[in-house]
């Protein structure tokens, strides 16, 4: 057996790898179900070994204004949270964006609205990818369907952060963060020096070194013209974000039937069901989005050329499905399916799905 | 090779950590695994479930509602999956509370006494690993000695002393299988 191979939870692998990483510093609250990232990091006592803070604050919107602090520093922080969480860290969210700073923000999403259930849900898909704060944003999100993916996109989700200088989010659910799969965990980085982030991040508060021009971390413009500037600066990030780091996987789209797009969670089980249609010798696809924003729109529109439909499984009552409809230009049929409320499918639910609404 | 389960019984019962070592012992195997626990916010008292795929292959879907093996350990648990088991599949019940025993004919049913047999044993907590046993007997998926193999590397150095125990939990659920 591989000694590197373990077996953790979803928000244990995630915890590990982000010391792993050399983070700076975690802000977080606890709620279920991603508390798991902040009993892993007290127990692991990072303080102790790599100089990285830990800190439990008061509540999620002093978290999100904490790493918004720590990462107008230029330092490597981050926080984690379930969907009522994320949603009082909104403003932080909008204000980290207008001030272009790199921050990692994980949301493991459980049934809403309101404080909802404590089990697995898709429903934060709009807030995510849409800007659930004000104005004219996007983070960066990524979407883990395994162990693994929880642990490896801790390191995408900094290094696209610090390369944009933007916020990159990981989109999990209860699920992903409680199953325990097996994981290799990176090599521990050292925390980059004070030197390392002078050089990274030259536009960092972190005291005027040789009397350097000051540099002014903000959101507030209130001049229009500059504000208008600023806004067709962040616009030139993102187009350029989706020039360059969409990504997603394709699982038997060559030669498919039908299609189905799905992410996390969803997309595993729609995997599952794929393999239950195969065995009746129907020809089933999956586009798995791992960036879902930026969202692979034209992927899906590739594989979708010669199939006579596409099911959208998700848990929740028809986000993705507007971003599939708008990647196909409506051309092709596109159907629904939906468990909601912290209820979670099974494969056969998806199958039968696909039957009744595209094979009839 | 491809292995499904689910155990189901009451919280408090050791199924989630039956499922964790069974996890922990395809690792030894160089399997892939899933484990995937189900139960609701009372820790203690009310039902829980946890599903454990053991594969040669990538795992697609963590979540099932058909299962090779069933493993439960009260009459709620029966209920709920005896018409999950695939046909030609395993069932295992304890038989401590059932009053309402499976009926399928189209599967393996295993009725095991495992909450009497971890009172000889004067442990009540060796009763997982007595299931555990019963079941490795009735489809070996993994090997007793990955198990322990397994249960070495999850338990701190202090608890080593706790394995042999366990070792015959394990021994006295395999000789509750006939054959």
């Amino acid at each position: 057996m591989n000694d590197n191979v373990t077996l953790m939870k979803g928000n244990e692998a995630l915890a590990m790898a982000a010391i792993r990483y050399g983070a700076d510093g975690y802000f977080g609250y606890p709620i279920t179900p991603q508390s798991e990232v902040l009993e892993k990091l007290e127990e692991e006592m990072p303080w102790e070994t790599t100089g990285m803070v830990v800190l439990q604050a008061e509540s999620e919107v002093a978290s999100i204004n904490m790493v918004y602090a720590g990462a107008s520093c230029g330092k490597a922080v981050f926080t984690s949270t379930s969907s009522p969480g994320f949603s009082l860290m909104q403003e932080g969210m909008s204000y980290m964006c207008a001030s272009e700073v790199p921050a990692l923000v994980i949301n493991v999403m459980r049934g809403g609205p309101g404080l909802g259930t404590i089990h697995p849900s898709q429903a934060d898909y709009f807030q995510a990818c849409k800007g659930g704060g004000h104005g004219d944003y996007h983070p960066i999100v990524l979407a883990p369907a395994s162990v693994q993916e929880m642990a490896d996109f801790v390191a995408l989700g900094w290094d696209l952060a610090f390369k944009y200088r933007c916020v990159s989010m990981i989109l999990a659910d209860g699920l992903i963060g409680q199953m325990m799969e097996k994981v290799v965990l990176p090599e521990q980085r050292p925390r980059r020096t004070e030197e390392e982030i002078r050089k990274q991040c030259p536009w960092a508060v972190m005291g005027r070194k040789d009397m350097r021009p000051a540099n002014i971390i903000t959101s507030l413009e209130l001049d229009d013209d500059k504000m208008e500037e600023n806004n067709h600066r962040f616009q030139a990030t993102y187009r350029e974000i989706e020039k360059n780091e969409v990504r997603c996987e394709l699982v038997n789209t060559e030669g498919c039937d039908y299609l189905m797009v799905a992410f996390g969670s969803m997309a595993r089980i729609a995997m599952k069901a794929m393999e239950l249609a195969a065995e009746e010798g129907i020809k089933v696809g999956l586009v798995r989005p791992i960036t879902l924003w930026p969202f692979p729109t034209k992927e899906i529109k590739e594989a979708a050329k010669n199939v006579k439909g596409i099911l959208v499984p998700e848990m929740a009552a028809g986000q993705l499905i507007e971003d599939v409809k708008l990647a196909v230009e409506c051309k092709v049929p596109v159907a629904h399916f939906d468990r909601l409320g912290g209820n979670v499918p099974a494969p056969e639910e998806i199958l039968n799905a696909l039957k009744n609404e595209l094979i009839k | 090779m491809k292995a499904e389960i689910v155990i189901a019984g009451f919280g408090g019962q050791g199924v989630i950590s039956m499922g964790k070592i069974l996890a922990y012992s395809g690792l030894m195997e160089d399997k892939e695994v899933t484990w995937l626990p189900s139960y609701g916010p009372e820790q203690r008292g009310g039902t829980a479930n946890v599903t454990v795929i053991l594969s040669d292959e990538r795992i697609s879907s963590p979540v099932l509602n058909s299962y090779d093996i069933v493993v439960v350990l009260n009459q709620q648990s029966l209920d709920k999956f005896e018409s999950k088991v695939k046909p030609g599949g395993v069932l295992i019940y304890d038989s401590y509370g059932i009053h309402k025993p499976p009926t399928r004919t189209d599967i393996s049913v295993h009725r095991i006494e495992a909450t009497e047999a971890s009172i000889e044993l004067k442990n009540s907590k060796t009763f997982n690993m007595i299931v555990l046993g019963s079941m490795l007997k009735v489809n070996p998926i993994v090997t007793i000695e990955s198990v322990l193999k397994g249960l070495k590397k999850t338990l701190p150095e202090r608890h080593w002393h706790l394995i042999p125990m366990n070792e015959e939990a394990l021994k006295k659920g395999m000789s509750l299988i006939e054959g």
